[in-house]
């Protein structure tokens, strides 16, 4: 029972936390250099990792449905599946779910960090609201971002399962057959279904991260803690959102 | 007790540049009735009912634990009292609204400077958040806080290239480029040297004589409590167990107050063993 009422303490926190940051939206010219730092410092940063791992995802995507469609003489839908599997799934979940290990877990060890040495309430004495000056320019980058890092691993996710079609001998699809069936299932309404689910995963992401940070207490040890909860609750909101975000696009 | 005679007001080893007062900015007083503050079933301040004047420096003195910096931070508006009041100008500091009618600014113990920014970006972030001034106005008013702090080489480090005394006089800085009418210093001669102790203690008492800034002062430090306090508050277990002048302080015959005071060193009978025998 205290569990509980613990959890919906967290999410409650987490909602007023939000609520409270998009309330100082009139503020944002203010905060605009500061956005434009977190997101350098969130999407541009992860773009190579992003890259790396959705072409290696797409690779092994390829190579799998390659073994298993060849032999049944369905290599040429190949690209549907890869192509689907990347814009509608795995695009954003990857990306998610690097935001989360890569981005958050930062965000996290910033804010628990500064909730301990008192940082935190020497903007309140400065009546700067922590909201205005750290939550909300991470939000808002985070919106920015996570569309672009999405499209950056989908058309990767794609290129890697081009090559591996091209390239193993066994699989033997060229590149044309590869990309036109890519295109001929894959419409606009599907890679924007696929952007609204990143955007859905990155908010929530940075929203859990900023919040544990926040409400970090005690001492330098609590903000290792701090940074393996919000890792673990990012995943577990991303990997529980995921399918109701799924049935309510499709 | 004490029998001393009062140490002479310091001399400051650096005299400030004289400035006037900001116009807007009067001295404040602080109203606290009845307060009560409690961590779950713990009660850590027990009735406490005082008022410092506009332009006072108040320390709060008082044995580790005895809930002095709990008090500050309830007067700072961090945290809620469990009962009771505490008004600033008849503001209650703790709602975020009433914050923009008086300027209030806490010196943390650890400096609590940010970490990702330089000294001089330290001091420029509430003018700039506040647009207080354009940025060559606020450029002028922190080069002057840093200059009455003796840290115009320190502009461009950043915190962790600081000694301890350096961050208790940026944090100091800090507080002065937000122009208070209030100031709350938690334990500003802590973990420094006696000459850096002095140097703060004079440094305090030369920004009352200069601002006209009400002082509330949580330190151990007996030397800088006699010294520039107008009033003294003695804390123990949480309840207010004196409130004097320093001079008054001296003539209390309170045992337990008077060996805080001036504790004796007895190598005959050791106060851990006296403590054992309780």
């Amino acid at each position: 029972m205290k569990q509980l009422y613990a959890t919906f303490d967290w999410i409650g926190a987490a909602v007023l936390l939000a609520v409270r940051a998009f309330r100082m939206l009139p503020a944002a010219p203010r905060i605009l250099k500061r956005t434009v730092e977190q997101a350098f410092l969130g999407g541009y940063a992860s773009i190579t990792i992003v890259a790396l791992l959705s072409f290696s995802i797409g690779a092994v995507l390829a190579l799998q449905a390659g073994l298993t469609l060849q032999p049944v003489g369905m290599k040429e839908v190949i690209g549907t599946l890869v192509g689907e599997a990347m814009v509608r799934e795995l695009g954003p979940l990857i990306v998610a779910i690097l935001v989360a290990g890569r981005v958050a877990s930062a965000i996290t060890a910033e804010l628990a960090s500064m909730k301990v040495y008192q940082e935190i309430d020497a903007l309140v004495t400065m009546n700067i609201p922590p909201e205005r000056f750290l939550v909300l320019p991470r939000l808002l980058a985070v919106l920015l971002y996570m569309p672009v890092l999405t499209m950056i691993g989908i058309l990767m996710g794609w290129i890697g399962g081009a090559v591996v079609c091209k390239y193993v001998a066994v699989i033997g699809v060229s590149t044309d057959v590869y990309f036109n069936a890519v295109r001929a299932y894959l419409d606009f309404p599907k890679l924007v279904d696929g952007l609204i689910k990143a955007e859905i995963f990155g908010f929530v992401v940075i929203l859990i991260a900023c919040n544990t940070g926040l409400r970090t207490t005690g001492g330098p040890r609590e903000i290792g803690f701090a940074v393996t909860r919000s890792v673990v609750y990012s995943l577990v909101a991303i990997l529980g959102l995921d399918y109701f975000i799924t049935k309510a696009l499709s | 007790m004490q029998t001393d005679p009062p140490p002479p007001p310091p001399k400051p080893a650096q005299t400030p540049a004289t400035h006037a007062p900001p116009a807007r900015h009067q001295p404040v007083g602080v109203e606290i009735a009845g307060l009560t503050k409690s961590f779950g079933p713990q009660t850590v301040l027990t009735g406490i009912t005082l008022s410092i004047r506009p332009g006072e420096i108040f320390t709060i003195m008082g044995p580790s634990g005895s809930g002095k910096s709990v008090l500050l931070r309830q007067i700072a508006g961090l945290d809620l009292p469990t009962a009771g009041t505490i008004r600033i100008n008849g503001l209650d500091p703790a709602r975020p609204a009433t914050r923009d009618h008086f300027a209030l600014a806490l010196v943390f113990q650890a400096g609590a400077l940010f970490n990702s920014l330089t000294v001089f970006d330290n001091l420029a972030l509430h003018p700039l958040e506040h647009r207080l001034d354009n940025r060559a106005g606020i450029r002028a008013r922190v080069l002057r806080a840093l200059k009455i702090l003796s840290l115009e080489n320190a502009a461009r480090k950043y915190p962790s290239e600081l000694s301890g005394g350096m961050k208790k006089r940026v944090a100091i800085a800090r507080a002065l480029v937000m122009e208070p009418q209030i100031l709350l210093y938690d334990e500003p001669t802590s973990e420094l040297d006696p000459v850096m102790a002095a140097t703060i203690t004079e440094i305090i008492a030369t920004l009352r004589q200069e601002y006209q800034v009400t002082s509330i002062v949580v330190s151990h430090d007996r030397d800088l409590a006699l010294t520039i306090s107008d009033r003294v508050a003695i804390l123990m277990r949480g309840e207010l167990r004196a409130l004097e002048t320093p001079g008054g302080l001296r003539a209390l015959t309170d045992p337990e107050i008077t060996d805080f005071l001036n504790p004796k060193i007895d190598l005959a009978q050791p106060r851990y063993q006296k403590m054992e025998a309780l």
